[in-house]
């Protein structure tokens, strides 16, 4: 019903002079006017809110200076799943994945609006220690990260910062993680050696070793095989794979094929708004919104 | 039509007008007319001149360079090497004998001629016409400064009756008065002679030589070490003595001179002065049994004394510990030649200066040098990289971070100069001036450290080099990718946690190529050098035996000072110039030297830091 109204009133607001973009293709009236700055409810499914929820972000808004970059997004991740951010490029699903653990923050102008809650404590209050919280959560990043050191202090690097310096807890974790990661068979030998010796899926998997070695709540996947050949994004998704259920795990992809294989939950979000949410067999068969589907099966974006 | 047009304008956007008419009345056609080259791009597309003109210009600098180099490098290195020794008749009937330094033409006066005698004016005459009036002259190095009160002497080509090579010319170098040109006679051992022609002089000469040296090596030691030793001691003792005196006068300035603490304090100063009295007495014998070894020993070296006589006919005694070395310049095969010029090099190298810095070594210049390049880096790295950091990490981008950075950049263009007086009036007076005031106020009024030192020269360069380092440091810290940063913020790593673990280590080849560059500067600037602390010859290294070791508050010598002190300071400055060139060679490998640890250093931590597999 809502949905009718606004296109009533875009069908004024257009004055007959579409974007040729669609012109050839099939008219996509909600995307449209989400690209002229009107605001729609997201369609989210409700076998969402029957699961435990980790983490809930409550309309959240966030400003690059004066430009907003989400637009009062609402959604629950689930506990124990994996959940994949789908949308075109620009969309903002790095930038909503970057604001759970508050990497936000280290660019200057960015303001924001709304807040998250993990296990009901807020993100985003006033006096939340910044890096208390991101040690609760693990991060992958879309390029392979290794510090410039060896395999062995990179993975225990969390540990480190916090001053455990206790040989055998280090030498658990380490072996833990790496295991946990699937790299322990490849690199048990070179330990001591410098990270930047290996190759880049085997870089990537480290980032996970070192995500996963302070035992974190959530694990934020920022596009992990977008810098990979297949062969080592085939190892990576193994890797999510083996992860879902001990983690939590909120993984951006580009890659629609990779978010069928690896999710259990999808959300697609376009400009900087949620547009549907909801379990991935369904939003991949059969979709709510047309407009889902047309970005889906590639008919745009 | 509308085509043309509508390239026309691509091509000339500002005159859109005016070269439409041109091109349709040039073309023709209503083709566009176009400069070009070979295959049809622009001169301008292919960019050969510019890259012409870039090669140019490297090769110019490499040219310039390499030269500058190759002649530090050829008067440098030949500054050591024995040349053989001359012997000038002229017509005047005046002999004059030494080495040949250098050669060089000039137009010679009619006078110069006239004054010859009758017999060879005409012989002159004619050579000189034969060469178009220029005469040719050699610069003679003819020593005996004590006996003609000159060290060098021009001899023209028109004057010489007799050149000869005597078998006996002997080179001598002498602690004093500079080179010694002349034949060995006698040899005396305690008033008798043992020796009474060349041979027999420079073979007793080769026996006694190395003894007497060693001797006299022995007595240097002594004066320096032990009386040094006696003199620190007993200096420290006055200094108690004054420091007592003082607090009792301060006692009474404070209490009045019938108080507790002032009898106290003059209680005080009557032991310290007797423990001073005390101790004098043994400072008195023991500097006597020194002084007693040292005449022992300079008694030994009188008993061997030699006479020469130089080739225009003057007899010269000598002893024999004066000599400090000594050879028949025309008598040496190949292999002595090395092994003079070899020693030459040693004893540049280890030995302190004589004679006015002109002659003997520079060892003092060099560890100078290198000790206060070594503090200059202690101090200016670890200050300029934590400015840096801030500046690039912390403070909040606004106008005043870019005022700042601008004035930071625009402190590396001030003249150095003005750093000098900024040390000597900021360091050496306020800072050293107070120190001297509160610890060292016994020794007023001659100053510790409120005049110049070693550790307010490098400090005055380190702030010259700060710039440097900043600039340097900023970029390497700008290089760090933000992606490795992240990694580290997600780990849950504090911003200064991310800086220490992450960013610094990565960062540290940029800041030790800044570092390098720093050196570079520093090590070889020397206008604020004069002002704080740089001298002509310093008595007592920076480090020696004596506890606290390092003593950071003495002045010291400098290789770049050295060079403008004997290339413009220096009396004998013809004797003086090739010792500028050698030094110069010395301070350039010495730069080299610590660069190519310093680039060592960098490579190490570049493999370890920055090399990726991907």
């Amino acid at each position: 019903m809502e949905q009718q109204v606004v296109m009533d009133k875009m069908a004024t607001n257009g004055d007959g002079n579409p974007l040729p973009l669609f012109k050839e293709r099939r008219t996509n009236d909600r995307l449209q006017a989400i690209a002229a700055g009107k605001w729609f409810p997201p369609e989210v499914d409700a076998r969402i809110d029957k699961e435990e929820i980790v983490l809930d972000i409550e309309k959240f808004c966030l400003w690059y200076g004066k430009d907003q970059a989400l637009f009062d997004i609402s959604m629950k991740i689930p506990y124990g799943k994996v959940t994949a951010l789908i949308g075109p490029s620009g969309c903002g699903k790095s930038t909503l994945l970057r604001s759970v653990n508050r990497l936000n923050d280290l660019v200057d102008s960015v303001s924001i609006g709304g807040n998250m809650r993990l296990f009901g404590d807020s993100i985003y209050d006033k006096g939340v220690d910044v890096i208390e919280l991101r040690k609760r959560m693990g991060m992958v990043a879309q390029k392979p990260n290794p510090f410039p050191m060896t395999i062995y202090e990179n993975v225990i690097y969390p540990l480190r910062i916090d001053g455990i310096n206790d040989r055998k807890v280090l030498n658990e974790v380490c072996e833990k993680s790496l295991r946990g990661a699937a790299l322990w068979d490849e690199v048990k030998d070179r330990l001591q050696q410098s990270a930047l010796g290996l190759s880049g899926g085997q870089q990537q998997r480290l980032c996970v070793a070192r995500a996963i070695a302070s035992e974190p709540e959530m694990l934020l996947m920022d596009e992990p095989c977008s810098a990979l050949d297949p062969i080592a994004t085939a190892k990576i998704e193994d890797l999510i794979d083996q992860l879902r259920g001990t983690y939590t795990i909120l993984i951006v992809t580009h890659n629609m094929q990779q978010a069928a294989r690896v999710s259990d939950y999808t959300a697609f979000m376009y400009l900087g708004q949620l547009v549907e949410y909801g379990p991935t067999l369904s939003l991949f068969k059969k979709p709510k919104l047309k407009e889902t589907e047309d970005y889906i099966t590639g008919r745009f974006g | 039509m509308s085509q043309t047009s509508s390239q026309t304008d691509i091509k000339n956007p500002g005159t859109p007008g005016g070269s439409r008419t041109t091109v349709s009345s040039g073309g023709g056609t209503g083709r566009i007319w176009r400069k070009t080259l070979g295959r049809g791009s622009t001169i301008s597309a292919h960019g050969q001149p510019m890259v012409w003109l870039a090669g140019g210009m490297l090769a110019i600098c490499v040219v310039m360079i390499i030269g500058l180099v190759i002649l530090v490098t050829v008067r440098g290195m030949a500054t050591f090497w024995p040349g053989p020794m001359v012997s000038f008749v002229l017509a005047d009937g005046k002999v004059v004998s030494g080495e040949i330094t250098r050669t060089g033409s000039y137009l010679p006066r009619p006078e110069l001629i006239a004054a010859l005698p009758e017999e060879f004016r005409s012989k002159a005459k004619s050579l000189l016409a034969e060469n178009d009036g220029i005469s040719q002259r050699e610069l003679v190095r003819t020593g005996n400064f004590e006996l003609d009160g000159d060290h060098f002497s021009w001899v023209s080509d028109f004057t010489v009756t007799e050149r000869r090579y005597p078998q006996w010319g002997m080179v001598v170098e002498r602690l004093t008065w500079g080179r010694f040109y002349g034949e060995p006679r006698e040899f005396w051992i305690d008033g008798e002679l043992v020796a009474d022609t060349p041979e027999t002089t420079w073979s007793a000469f080769n026996e006694y030589h190395a003894e007497v040296r060693q001797r006299w090596q022995q007595r240097r030691h002594l004066e320096r070490k032990a009386l040094g030793k006696i003199n620190h001691a007993q200096e420290r003792a006055r200094l108690q003595v004054r420091a007592a005196e003082m607090a009792a006068q301060q006692a009474r300035m404070q209490y009045g001179s019938s108080s507790t603490e002032y009898l106290q304090a003059r209680e005080e100063l009557t032991r310290q002065q007797a423990i001073y009295a005390e101790a004098d007495q043994g400072f008195r014998a023991e500097h006597a049994l020194v002084r007693d070894r040292i005449n022992a020993l300079n008694r030994e070296n009188d008993r061997y004394q030699l006479r020469f006589v130089t080739f225009d006919g003057f007899e010269k005694n000598m002893g024999l510990a004066e000599v400090v070395r000594a050879y028949p310049a025309n008598q040496l095969s190949l292999l002595n030649r090395i092994g003079i010029y070899l020693d030459r090099w040693v004893e540049f190298l280890r030995d302190d200066p004589r004679e006015a810095n002109s002659e003997g070594g520079v060892f003092p210049a060099i560890f100078g040098t290198v000790v206060m390049t070594l503090i200059m880096c202690i101090c200016v790295v670890p200050f300029g990289v934590l400015a840096a950091l801030y500046l690039r990490e912390y403070a909040k981008a606004g106008p005043l971070i870019s005022t700042i950075r601008i004035a930071i950049n625009n402190l590396a263009g001030v003249p150095s100069i003005v750093y000098g007086v900024f040390g000597l009036g900021f360091f050496c007076y306020l800072v050293g001036g107070t120190i001297d005031q509160i610890f060292f106020s016994a020794k007023l009024p001659s100053p510790t450290f409120g005049t110049g030192g070693i550790l307010w020269a490098s400090l005055t360069l380190a702030l010259l080099t700060l710039p440097v380092v900043i600039v340097a440091t900023e970029e390497a810290l700008a290089a760090v990718p933000s992606s490795m940063r992240e990694g580290s913020y997600a780990s849950g790593a504090s911003k200064w946690q991310t800086m220490q673990r992450i960013v610094l280590p990565r960062a540290m080849p940029g800041i030790m190529t800044g570092m390098i560059l720093a050196m570079a500067r520093g090590a070889g600037e020397v206008a604020p050098l004069m002002l704080v602390g740089a001298v002509k010859l310093a008595p007592e290294l920076p480090i020696d035996g004596f506890a606290p070791f390092v003593h950071l508050e003495r002045s010291f010598m400098h290789l770049g000072f050295h060079i403008y002190d004997l290339g413009f300071q220096s009396q004998n400055s013809e004797a003086a110039i090739p010792m500028v060139f050698t030094t110069t060679l010395l301070l350039i490998l010495i730069i080299t030297l610590l660069n190519l640890g310093a680039i060592y250093m960098r490579n190490r931590l570049r493999r370890k830091f920055v090399v990726s597999a991907i």
